[in-house]
């Protein structure tokens, strides 16, 4: 009698398994730990969708990427703090304070992505009087020339708090160092997005978003050497290629849908080979330059080679939304899922104006809302699945 | 102090005020300027409420139009809701700010201005990005039909409860290389700074006078109500008029009317008639509902609370803080202005302001109208309610209501709260004279 030949484990599943342990870990042990292991370190959290973590981490100290508490934290004290009418993340962000899982958090940013995530630095404010709390208002003018000092002098602000935070001078040329940080960061991640694009069959999307969601949590280095060795493993390892159609994600950016339905939009028979997940960890374009003066060019990159994204104003009618075409040109996609965030105004705004841009060029898209504590789905499986298999039946000649 | 006209609506008496007959008819000829601005060759900025440039837009001759007072209008005439279902129909989330939806609808349904002619296509999109994010997104959908020039004009919010000569400077940047000349390049006109002073010290004027009617609230019983009827008196300083002479004469009318109601001891004017009774004092937060406005204050009217302060009067400029717009240093004040308004300030500025207002206008209590739509104001207003009561003492009350869609304002679970809100009050009297 011959036994069934057991499948040799996959060589990114440890991998893929660190990161899953990270991403439910609503106590941050690791980032705890690191904390813990020498004398007078700190972390600065931050909210989506960016922030410059070259400043903290030219502190010295370890930048925290907050998202929410996803779906396995019952929220209790959160609810008491908003009306059902607002979306999620806010209440369980607030419950993680509330419940003392921020406890180690010694500095929160929050960035201006939309008036909840503004507030929310009020209330933070408000209730953790002890943390250093900074609401970073990134320029919304893209004129050349227009924004540029006046980032700099808030980065400036921010450079100067984050440093007595941490008790040291930031130095020109420590943020140099972190900047060549984290370019090299940035060129691991696109290199997995790159990856993902064009052999998706290889780099299941869920298993790239937890590679993704451990860049929130971990040392920018320790992250780097993570995606290298995920990329090494998954290109040593053939996997099976299905006939899955290729979709962009869009409207992921600040609330995060549950891990299942990132899967389940997987096995309905989807290729995620872009998204706009963790936009933070790739949202400056290309490097930004070492040499010369490090805020200015972190405030350039910025201002003139960022992704656009919802909340960023577009200044130019005829390019608003091109980036979803390009998106599905760069990629190869055939149609686009939009998830939004229920009672995202940024997300929900955004999406007419990105179907108009679909329609003109006929590129087939679906969309529907969640929260980060859906339960259901079915719905979103058989919606995706539906649209998958109208893709392939209409493309089939 | 004459009463113009009176007539009888219903079981009730309206009486007009010469101030509320002023005011209407400026509203009317404004919007008979802008729906015949095709004819006439006026271009036409649109921008927004808070922070809004309307001196500087006036230098250049060109007509006001505001988004949020057409939405308004529409919503009190309950047209709104049609225009919303448009909007929804033609793939607007239910979930997203209703004034967009109210605007795009109505965009769609032939852009009706309440004379019943169409509004202009506007020349010029301003996008006083002040104290809303809402606003930006809004301005590229309107953009995307229209096609036409749209400057952003990005104020930074007050993070840190504060404002700082690097806010400061980039507005002030913004103005002078791309607002200016880009509204130069639309209306033709050259830009010419003593037109501004002038525009700024009419604005001052009118200021003072609209400060003193805000704080007459602080008298018993209070001559006006700071919510539902301050809503009219912050018309001509918040929209199209401020600046202009019409504005200042508008205050000064509304001014002795009130100083008048106050030497003869009366209460606010409702559309229900005078206010006799005045059991409740309270500060209000959160805009008002459109849809059932009268119905809305009529709740109150019923119960005699009368409302001695609140946060939406605020959100076109906070002049009872001091701001006064300044002719001497015209594109500065213009800076503080935008950064100042209400919507602008952080949430810790927020309860610290209406705490202010509960002690000095010796409330019994604050009420939130909560606004579905507006994450603006809402986000956070619980957290708010909890803080004021624990500062003061006083008893807070939540109620949930929507700007202009109809289906979310709910009359009976509204006076119930109310009802029972008030009842709070009554129990904390007479446990306080008790003790
Ligand atoms: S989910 Fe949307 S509305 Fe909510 S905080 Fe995030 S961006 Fe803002
Ligand atoms: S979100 Fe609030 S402030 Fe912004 S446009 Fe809507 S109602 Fe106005």
């Amino acid at each position: 009698m011959c036994a069934a030949p057991v499948p040799a484990p996959s060589p990114t599943a440890p991998i893929v398994a660190r990161c899953q342990e990270l991403f439910d870990d609503l106590d941050f042990g690791a980032a705890r730990r690191w904390k813990a292991a020498a004398p007078g370190r700190k972390v600065v959290a931050f909210m989506p969708v960016y922030a410059p973590r070259e400043l903290v981490h030219a502190a010295g100290m370890l930048p925290l990427g907050i998202m929410g508490a996803g779906e396995s934290l019952e929220v209790i004290h959160g609810d008491a703090y908003y009306q059902s009418y607002i979306c999620r993340i806010p209440r369980s962000t607030l419950e993680l304070g509330i419940t003392g899982r921020l406890d180690f958090v010694d500095g929160f940013l929050f960035p201006s992505l939309c008036d909840v995530i503004r507030n929310l630095s009020g209330i933070w404010k408000l209730l953790f009087p002890k943390v250093y709390v900074r609401y970073l208002d990134v320029p919304q003018n893209f004129t050349p020339g227009m924004a540029d000092e006046f980032w700099v002098h808030e980065l400036q602000e921010l450079r100067e708090g984050l440093g007595k935070l941490a008790g040291v001078e930031i130095t020109d040329d420590a943020l140099r160092d972190s900047i060549a940080v984290y370019n090299e960061n940035r060129r691991v991640v696109r290199e997995v997005y790159a990856y993902r694009a064009a052999e998706p069959w290889q780099a299941p999307s869920s298993d790239v978003y937890l590679l993704m969601r451990a860049g929130l949590v971990l040392p920018v280095e320790e992250h780097t050497r993570l995606l290298r060795d995920w990329l090494a493993a998954a290109r040593s390892e053939k996997r099976q290629r299905r006939d899955n159609t290729r979709i962009v994600l869009n409207g992921v950016f600040c609330e995060q849908p549950p891990l299942g339905l990132i899967k389940a939009i997987e096995m309905a028979g989807c290729y995620v080979v872009d998204d706009d997940f963790m936009l933070v960890n790739r949202l400056l374009i290309g490097d930004v330059p070492v040499e010369g003066d490090p805020l200015a060019n972190l405030s350039t990159a910025y201002l003139t080679r960022s992704e656009e994204t919802a909340s960023k104003y577009q200044p130019d009618q005829a390019a608003k939304g091109q980036y979803i075409v390009d998106a599905v040109r760069r990629n190869g996609a055939e149609g686009v899922i939009f998830a939004a965030p229920s009672f995202c105004d940024p997300a929900l705004l955004e999406r007419p104006m990105l179907e108009e841009r679909l329609d003109r060029v006929d590129v087939p898209y679906i969309g529907f809302k969640y929260a980060e504590n859906s339960a259901q789905m079915q719905p979103v499986r058989e919606q995706a699945g539906t649209f998958a298999d109208s893709i392939k039946l209409w493309s089939t000649p | 102090m004459s009463k113009p006209e009176s007539k009888a609506a219903g079981k009730s008496e309206v009486v007009k005020d010469l101030s509320m007959l002023k005011q209407k008819e400026m509203i009317t000829r404004n919007y008979d300027a802008l729906t015949s601005a095709p004819e006439t060759g006026r271009k036409v900025a649109a921008t927004f409420v808070p922070g809004n440039l309307n001196e500087l837009i006036q230098v250049f001759g060109l007509l006001n139009n505001l988004p949020e007072i057409n939405a308004i209008q529409n919503g009190m005439r309950k047209l709104s809701g049609d225009y919303i279902l448009e909007a929804e129909k033609r793939g607007h989330s239910e979930d997203v700010c209703t004034y967009v939806k109210a605007d795009l609808g109505s965009m769609a349904k032939g852009n009706l201005a309440p004379n019943g002619k169409p509004l202009p296509r506007p020349d010029v999109l301003l996008l006083s990005y002040t104290g809303c994010f809402t606003f930006m997104k809004w301005f590229e959908l309107v953009r995307n039909e229209y096609k036409c020039p749209t400057v952003m004009l990005h104020v930074p919010y007050q993070g840190e409860g504060t404002t700082t000569r690097n806010m400061r400077d980039y507005i002030v940047k913004q103005l002078k290389q791309e607002v200016i000349p880009k509204l130069e390049q639309v209306s033709g006109v050259k830009f010419d700074i003593d037109r501004l002073r002038e525009l700024m010290r009419e604005s001052a004027k009118a200021e003072d006078d609209f400060v003193w009617v805000l704080e007459t609230a602080r008298h018993r019983p209070s001559p006006i109500d700071a919510y539902f009827g301050s809503v009219y008196y912050t018309g001509p300083i918040f929209t199209a008029f401020r600046g202009t002479p019409d504005a200042s004469e508008y205050y000064r009318l509304l001014r002795a009317e009130i100083e008048e109601r106050m030497a003869k001891g009366l209460g606010p004017i409702t559309p229900e008639g005078d206010m006799k009774q005045q059991k409740y004092r309270l500060v209000v937060e959160g805009p008002p509902n459109w849809t059932s406005f009268r119905e809305f204050w009529k709740m109150f009217y019923d119960e005699g609370a009368v409302v001695v302060a609140s946060s939406y009067t605020k959100v076109g400029g906070l002049y009872d803080l001091g701001f006064r717009h300044d002719p001497d240093h015209p594109l500065e004040s213009l800076a503080d202005y935008a950064m100042g308004c209400y919507t602008n300030m952080n949430l810790p500025q927020r309860v610290g302001l209406l705490e202010k207002y509960m002690k000095e206008y010796e409330a019994d209590g604050l009420l939130i109208n909560s606004i579905k739509s507006c994450n603006s104001f809402s986000a956070g207003q619980l957290m708010m309610m909890r803080e004021i009561e624990k500062r003061t003492g006083k008893p807070g009350a939540f109620i949930e209501t929507d700007l202009v869609d109809p289906r979310y304002f709910s009359a009976a679970n509204v006076k119930n709260r109310l009802e029972s809100y008030f009842q709070m009050i009554d129990q904390k009297r007479r446990v306080a004279s008790a003790a």
